[in-house]
């Protein structure tokens, strides 16, 4: 291998945002004809190294080099004419027009006076579909494709152009086994004509079965790379997870109250099935699984966002039904949502008027609100949380993550719930901001209140929980106290690794 | 450097934008005629833009929820149809309840359409537009309508009485404007119609009911329609049934002149009337300098334009998007 030109090849790149060293020296080369799977824990570093490649993000050092030529990518379009082209997990296709017309969309071949020369087109796009060796042709519209069909389109939508390098990121996440198999067929071809493909992927079952050679980041520096021939499963996570993270365990010392929440049985539709757990006052339970998993869609339904198709949740020991979100927070039961600017907060609104937007009727005097009510709240927990801010007239947009994170669990914990539930509570927040939200979630639940965790980072998920529930395609694989608990049994559980022992 | 100052130059434009066209227009018709500015003159103004400047005050709550009303326009030639109509057959005493009740009814079924069954307010309040006026028509025949005895009824003076030396519809809209800006600005409702128009998901995570809160702004702009069609069926005591036609643009550039943005989330009472006066004093200046009273359409429609562009404009801090 080492006599041949890598098809591309990263050096160096580092990559730096206010607060935070993104990537940190990363260093990677694929070869033509290679599968070069890059791994490593959600916030390793992954995609603002994609980012890079993909020229959405220019790094501060280091350097692209395709075919041992140096280039400067501009955008993902600019990196496509360098023949580096990207697969992403969310499909980016007109659904109403058909397979040819999205394949060369914006550079649709013409004739005379700009018509479309349809015939060349077609023929084209026939010629690319027939390599793939795909059940559809150019004419199909691409809305009547399932999804694993969809994905195919994109894959020929690079193959438009001389390809040097794929890069797939998460390309099975919504994909059957069935389809995968067609899949890893087509990513063998595109090896075999000597394309160099990143393969991004959390499933390990996969990585030892298509890739060559497995490169891992952490924490934004680059921690090895491994001839997936040579290695194992457990050499792989150890890399992964290393030994420089606080893992320092969650020790509770604090006695633990009545199950605030009880959930039995608990199913909605194809998301999840058959859900069981419950939290005790003064205990936090984490929530682990890789995206798709069900996690996000357990904690909607408690929050009245979904209707559950059976099963039963028990506040205090009482059924309940959760109609609505209004519903649920009356009910105690308070939601510090995952996508902070998209459901957590009203930008455009001060801190103050976000903190206390689910009770500004209740502190109301009269038909008016009261302002000194607010703010006396707004200034209370602005010192309890430590939120760095001017004060309460500040926009919220205008604060970090870490300070637009703390004004939404404010405003719930100034409600006093019976369950708080905390959804990717540190994504987007900078590495120091990180432990402090941590330090908080443990606070709370020694003051008393039942605390879910829901983390798609496994150090965030073992440093902050009491328990931790691990979750797998919509099921509830095992749940491990925090003394059983180790980072492999967890990576298992939540690869679905352990569900073939349990049943066997 | 130079860029910098040319960038700072935009994003200044963009948000003094309104203002500084308002001063030149004010300046100009100034020179060009005298009059434009003297007290009768403005008084003149302020009264005939009382109709609008009333409509506009509900219509900017819907505004601020997040949506359009196109519908007041010609809601408000029902309002008058209907209570001109009720004069003479129930009296004014029970005329005017009863078409508060017709007016609030029809701004309770865009409320539900809009609010509860989320439907495009853009399409709704267009379509409502036009069933409002078929049902204007339908309800008088096509006939204009009159009151028989214009002499002896107290009911024009909610039209072309005073008080205090000021004429009612002044008193009317100053009055209701003070008390919708109350509204909007002191108490819960108000603070969720901010949060709904913001970010309407985040105002659904933190338990209000978004569909309520866009129901009652399209019951309030509705209560606003029927108050401005009162003012307009006792100011002249008789009416086409088009005589609210073209107004739901007139409402809409004030609300927007004003600085409310069509994104939602943002504008206030004050500055509603702020845009009234505006626009209500770039169209007679229009008028003053001898233009023909058509251009008016052409001009509001300018400004509209001018205007939203200025608060996208301000939004991403530069005139012109880089994205083609």
């Amino acid at each position: 291998m080492s006599d041949q030109t890598p098809a591309l090849r990263l050096e160096g790149i580092v990559k730096t945002f206010p607060g935070v060293r993104a990537l940190d020296g990363v260093s990677l080369s694929v070869m033509p004809g290679e599968v070069h799977a890059l791994m490593g824990e959600n916030g390793a570093g992954k995609s603002t190294l994609m980012k890079v490649l993909g020229g959405i993000y220019q790094p501060q050092e280091g350097r692209i080099i395709v075919e041992e030529v140096p280039t400067v990518m501009t955008s993902p379009l600019q990196a496509k004419s360098k023949g580096i082209v990207f697969i992403h997990q969310e499909l980016s296709l007109a659904e109403e027009l058909t397979v040819a017309e999205n394949i060369y969309l914006g550079e649709l071949p013409r004739r005379s006076f700009g018509r479309v020369d349809w015939e060349k087109l077609y023929t084209q796009t026939d010629a690319i579909l027939a390599k793939l060796k795909v059940g559809f042709n150019a004419k199909t519209i691409v809305g009547d494709l399932s999804i694993a069909n969809q994905q195919m389109v994109e894959i020929a939508r690079a193959l438009t152009v001389d390809a040097k390098a794929v890069i797939f990121d998460e390309p099975t996440a919504s994909l059957t086994d069935a389809e995968k198999v067609v899949l890893f067929d087509v990513i063998s071809d595109l090896q075999r004509q000597g394309v160099g493909i990143i393969y991004i992927s959390h499933r390990m079952e996969e990585i030892f079965k298509i890739t060559d050679r497995i490169s891992v980041l952490r924490d934004g520096s680059y921690r090895g790379t491994l001839e997936t021939r040579n290695t194992t499963e457990e050499e792989v996570t150890q890399l992964m997870i290393g030994r420089a993270l606080d893992l320092s365990r969650n020790e509770s010392n604090h006695e633990l109250g009545d199950v605030a929440l009880e959930v039995r049985g608990l199913s909605c539709g194809h998301m999840f099935k058959d859900v069981s757990f419950d939290v005790r006052r003064g205990e936090v339970l984490g929530f682990y699984g890789l995206v798709g998993a069900g996690r996000t869609e357990i904690v909607e339904t408690l929050f009245g966002l979904r209707e559950p198709s059976g099963g039963k949740i028990l506040l205090d020991g009482e059924e309940v039904r959760i109609s609505s979100p209004a519903d649920a927070i009356s009910k105690g039961i308070s939601l510090v949502p995952e996508d902070r600017k998209g459901q957590g907060l009203v930008l455009g609104m001060n801190c103050r008027d976000n903190m206390t937007l689910p009770q500004v009727g209740e502190l109301s005097s009269g038909p008016f609100v009261a302002p000194g009510a607010e703010t006396a709240i707004f200034d209370k927990y602005k010192e309890k949380l430590d939120i760095r801010t001017p004060g309460w007239k500040q926009t919220v947009g205008n604060l970090s993550g870490g300070n637009q994170q703390k004004i939404v669990i404010a405003k719930w914990l100034s409600m006093h719930p019976k369950v708080l539930i905390v959804d990717e509570p540190t994504r987007g927040i900078d590495v120091g901001s990180k432990s402090e939200i941590h330090n908080l979630i443990r606070d709370l639940a020694a003051q008393g209140y039942a605390v879910i965790v829901v983390s798609s980072e496994m150090p965030e998920v073992l440093h902050v929980s009491d328990r931790i529930v691990a979750m797998f395609s919509g099921r509830v694989m095992r749940t491990f106290t925090s003394e059983e608990v180790t980072e492999e049994s967890l990576i298992q559980a939540i690869s679905g690794i352990t569900a073939t022992e349990k049943v066997a | 450097m130079e860029s910098m100052s040319k960038a700072g130059i935009g994003r200044f434009l963009a948000r003094q934008g309104i203002l500084i066209a308002f001063a030149v227009f004010i300046i100009g018709f100034t020179l060009a005629n005298g009059r434009f500015l003297s007290p009768e003159n403005v008084m003149g103004v302020v009264r005939s833009s009382a109709i609008l400047g009333v409509m506009a005050l509900g219509v900017t709550f819907v505004v601020i929820s997040g949506n359009l009303d196109l519908s007041v326009g010609s809601m408000m030639s029902f309002s008058t149809i209907v209570v001109l109509d009720l004069h003479d057959k129930i009296g004014p005493v029970l005329a005017i309840p009863a078409m508060f009740v017709m007016t609030l009814c029809l701004g309770a079924f865009i409320g539900f359409l809009v609010g509860y069954l989320k439907l495009n307010s853009l399409i709704v309040t267009l379509g409502m537009l036009s069933a409002i006026h078929g049902l204007t028509l339908t309800y008088s025949g096509g006939q204009n309508m009159d009151i028989a005895d214009k002499e002896g009824t107290w009911f024009s003076v909610f039209g072309q009485g005073s008080a205090l030396g000021i004429p009612v519809p002044i008193l009317i809209f100053l009055l209701l404007a003070a008390l919708l800006g109350i509204v909007l600005a002191k108490t819960p409702f108000g603070r969720k119609v901010y949060a709904v128009g913001g970010n309407g998901t985040a105002a659904t995570f933190s338990g209000i009911k978004r569909a309520r809160i866009v129901f009652l702004c399209y019951v309030m702009s509705s209560f606003c329609v029927a108050v401005a069609g009162l003012i307009q069926a006792s100011r002249s005591l008789g009416s086409q049934n088009t005589v609210g036609q073209g107004l739901e643009l007139d409402v809409l550039a004030a609300v927007i002149l004003g600085g409310a943005s069509l994104l939602g989330g943002s504008g206030t009472i004050f500055k509603t009337v702020i845009g009234v006066l505006i626009l209500g004093f770039i169209q007679n200046g229009l008028l003053l300098v001898g233009l023909q009273f058509y251009v008016q359409f052409v001009v509001t429609w300018a400004i509209i334009i001018l205007a939203v562009w200025l608060d996208i404009a301000a939004k991403r801090g530069k005139l012109l998007s880089t994205i083609a």
